[in-house]
């Protein structure tokens, strides 16, 4: 049977495995929800704390503390030109909070709002998106300490400093792919909400959070950059302390087409399970 | 056709349930299963499926090759029992799950409720809940401030509108969650058993918001094992058994033909046990002692109830009457109606119950049986265990039957004494 031309938009069809022309259009209609699943991680988390907010600095701070000491004073590591080793830290600890906090909460934000899923329909995306949006609100009270500490040790950037925004959001785009990977994956095989917390864990030693990117061995570096994070991170310390430390263009390049892979793939296996998240959860 | 508004061709919708096949198995059968599972868990994680536990898989169908239409301005009920598919229904044209076969079209704002809440926050205030319940329900922030009013209104926690609802009662909780909903627009309505919840006159309030959504001309979708409620908003159904559409048409007969898909399930389904006493026959017995579906109004009301005990004292034998809607008429407990208990000596025995005469309307009845341990808890229940039909009941002895589903109730009441009217001196007008 054909269906007979309707003039109403909001005429719909549902039929397996239909490819849903309406879902981009449906995501923007439900940007108001994107905004208010946001908010209410934010206002719910500090509930029946005592301390409340002071939790967002002193996570980061402590961090911060921890990887100064143990990598530039006890194992004496170099910093990048002459800035300080605990800005140098907290510039990278910035972007890899940022892409840890995305993978951490994205990817279990579907399970976890598994009460939501099986009983209103709204386009999907819209929950681990909304945990973006919490992971980047944390980022902007990192930014705060970021500024104290500069000021502290006297560090004044230079014009760099305007590019930061476009490394914030590679670090976004970086983090959300890989997330909603995981999170596709999650609804179905509970072995991955183990999983991912091992990533996080391990990703902060292998990237140069606590060190500069800069003692990997040259012939190496190309190798290193494979971890889409390393270019990232370079790129944030590039721009936080004003071109001290030079981007390495070609790891750069290459970790910005992976990047790109990452979400094209997370986006479309997301996309493709999406459907059948109510029947799986 | 224009004025269809929802469509369903050839409907179906597919689960694959695992099986753990309860074999006896040895060792190496046990240690081959382990690796075999992991290898098809690990095939279905590359192939995108979704994996099942069990050794044995089964497909499903929760429906099956359904077609209806629903123009606009309709009120239909969706009937049947626990697993007939009537949620699963619901859940592929609120757009929460797929169709595995055939098609459904839609035309229009799909406003669904399959629960009342979803989504509240129990740290957040009744007046941050309203606004995520809001949003997720699909309203604009606009759309709920402006009938935030009517929505607080209408919930009556006007006082703690700025209190966390995790200090609410489950009342207020259900009563706020329903007002949100209540305000929702959109033109197609489809409703989930939200009326299960809260007081009765806040039910009576729900279902008068909700006759009132059908008559402005919205077209309502309404599942609920409350037939009284079905009938009173809807004048049609849809009657879903196992997967499948039995019946569409005028709510009256619906409700006839759910009522007859109960009594054929009810005759060859399993009892079950329960840990103590097991009930495991009922039959309605006629003047003579033999076993009938009939029951003459005025004739005494003999059941005859096989139960096996292991002898636990101080248990219970109960029954429930309920009528064509199912709702609940009259009831029995051996232990507190006549302090008499189940046998304490292990064994099987027959029971015969002979209850007084009743009057009762004419058509459909069951009886629930249970045994329970007294006034603490249920040991062995069966719903609908035993169906009989009064085909008429005629009190006065004059041919008029007083029938079942009239307005007038279940019961024809008589008299003790015969009813007299005696003259009163006329009031003096001045």
């Amino acid at each position: 049977m054909t269906v007979s031309a309707h003039n109403s938009p909001r005429h719909l069809v549902l039929e397996a495995g239909r490819a849903d022309r309406q879902y981009w259009h449906d995501l923007w209609r439900y940007r108001e929800l994107f905004f208010i699943l946001a908010w209410r991680d934010v206002a719910v988390r500090y509930k029946q704390t005592v301390i409340g907010l002071a939790w967002a600095f002193i996570r980061p701070f402590m961090t911060m503390v921890v990887f100064t000491v143990v990598f530039g004073k006890i194992a004496k590591l170099p910093t990048e030109g002459t800035a300080p080793y605990a800005v140098m830290v907290f510039a990278g600890l910035l972007p890899w909070t940022l892409f840890a906090s995305v993978l951490s909460d994205a990817s279990t934000s579907i399970v976890g709002s598994s009460n939501l899923i099986s009983k209103v329909y709204f386009p999907r995306l819209i929950v681990p998106l909304s945990t973006v949006l919490v992971a980047l609100i944390d980022f902007l009270v990192s930014l705060a300490i970021l500024a104290g500490l500069m000021l502290w040790y006297g560090v004044v950037p230079g014009w760099q400093i305007l590019l930061l925004p476009v490394f914030v959001m590679l670090a976004l785009l970086c983090s959300i792919g890989p997330a909603l990977w995981a999170a596709a994956v999650l609804v179905k095989y509970r072995d991955f909400r183990f999983i991912i917390p091992f990533v996080t864990q391990i990703g902060l030693y292998i990237s140069p959070v606590g060190f500069s990117g800069k003692i990997v061995p040259e012939q190496w570096s190309l190798l290193y950059s494979l971890n889409p994070m390393v270019g990232i991170i370079d790129g944030f310390r590039w721009c936080i302390l004003g071109g001290e430390s030079p981007i390495h263009g070609p790891g750069f390049a290459l970790g910005m087409a992976i990047t790109f892979i990452l979400l094209w793939w997370g986006i479309r296996s997301f996309r493709r399970t999406e459907r059948a998240f109510a029947d799986l959860i | 056709m224009s004025d269809v508004v929802i469509r369903a061709e050839k409907l179906g919708k597919k689960f694959q349930i695992g099986h753990h096949t309860a074999r006896q198995e040895n060792f190496r059968e046990a240690m081959i299963r382990g690796p075999r599972n992991l290898l098809r868990s690990a095939v279905d994680l590359f192939k995108g499926r979704a994996v099942v536990a069990g050794d044995t898989i089964e497909e499903f169908w929760a429906l099956r090759d359904v077609n209806f239409e629903i123009r606009s301005g309709e009120a239909v009920g969706i009937i049947g029992r626990n697993g007939a598919g009537k949620t699963t229904l619901l859940k592929i044209l609120s757009r929460i799950t797929e169709p595995t076969e055939g098609r459904v079209e839609i035309t229009g704002r799909v406003a669904s409720l399959l629960e009342v809440g979803t989504g509240f926050h129990p740290e957040l205030s009744g007046r941050e809940n309203i606004f995520l319940n809001g949003a997720i329900l699909g309203m604009t922030r606009v759309e709920v401030r402006r009938r935030f009013d009517e929505i607080v209104d209408f919930s009556g926690v006007e006082k703690f509108i700025d209190t966390p609802v995790k200090r609410y009662s489950v009342g207020m909780y259900a009563r706020l969650a329903f007002a949100v909903a209540a305000h929702l627009e959109a033109e197609i309505l489809v409703i989930d058993e939200v009326l299960a919840v809260g007081d009765s006159e806040f039910q009576a309030r729900c279902l008068d918001r909700m006759s009132k959504v059908a008559n402005a001309g919205r077209t309502v979708l309404f599942v609920s094992h409350n037939l009284a409620a079905v009938m009173a908003l809807t004048r049609r159904a849809l009657v879903f058994g196992s997967g499948q559409l039995y019946f569409d048409g005028p709510i009256e007969a619906a409700v006839t033909h759910y009522a007859a898909s109960l009594s054929k399930a009810s005759d060859d389904r399993n009892w079950g046990r329960g840990r103590n006493a097991t009930l495991t026959a009922a039959t309605l017995l006629d003047e003579q002692g033999r076993p009938t579906d009939r029951y003459e109004p005025g004739e005494p009301l003999r059941l005859n109830v096989v139960i096996e005990t292991d002898g636990m004292p101080g248990m219970s034998l109960e029954l429930l009457l309920r009528d064509e809607l199912n709702l609940p008429i009259a009831f029995y407990s051996s232990a507190v109606f006549n302090q008499v208990s189940l046998p304490s000596v292990a064994g099987r025995y027959e029971c015969t119950l002979s209850l007084q005469p009743y009057y009762l309307a004419a058509g459909e009845y069951c009886f629930d049986l249970k045994t329970t341990y007294t006034n603490i808890d249920d040991d062995h229940r069966v719903d609908n265990a035993l169906r009989f039909v009064v085909d008429n009941c005629s009190p006065g002895g004059i041919p008029y039957n007083f029938k079942q589903g009239t307005g007038q109730g279940t019961l024809a009441m008589r008299l003790e004494a015969p009813l007299r009217f005696a003259a009163l001196p006329t009031p003096d007008p001045g």
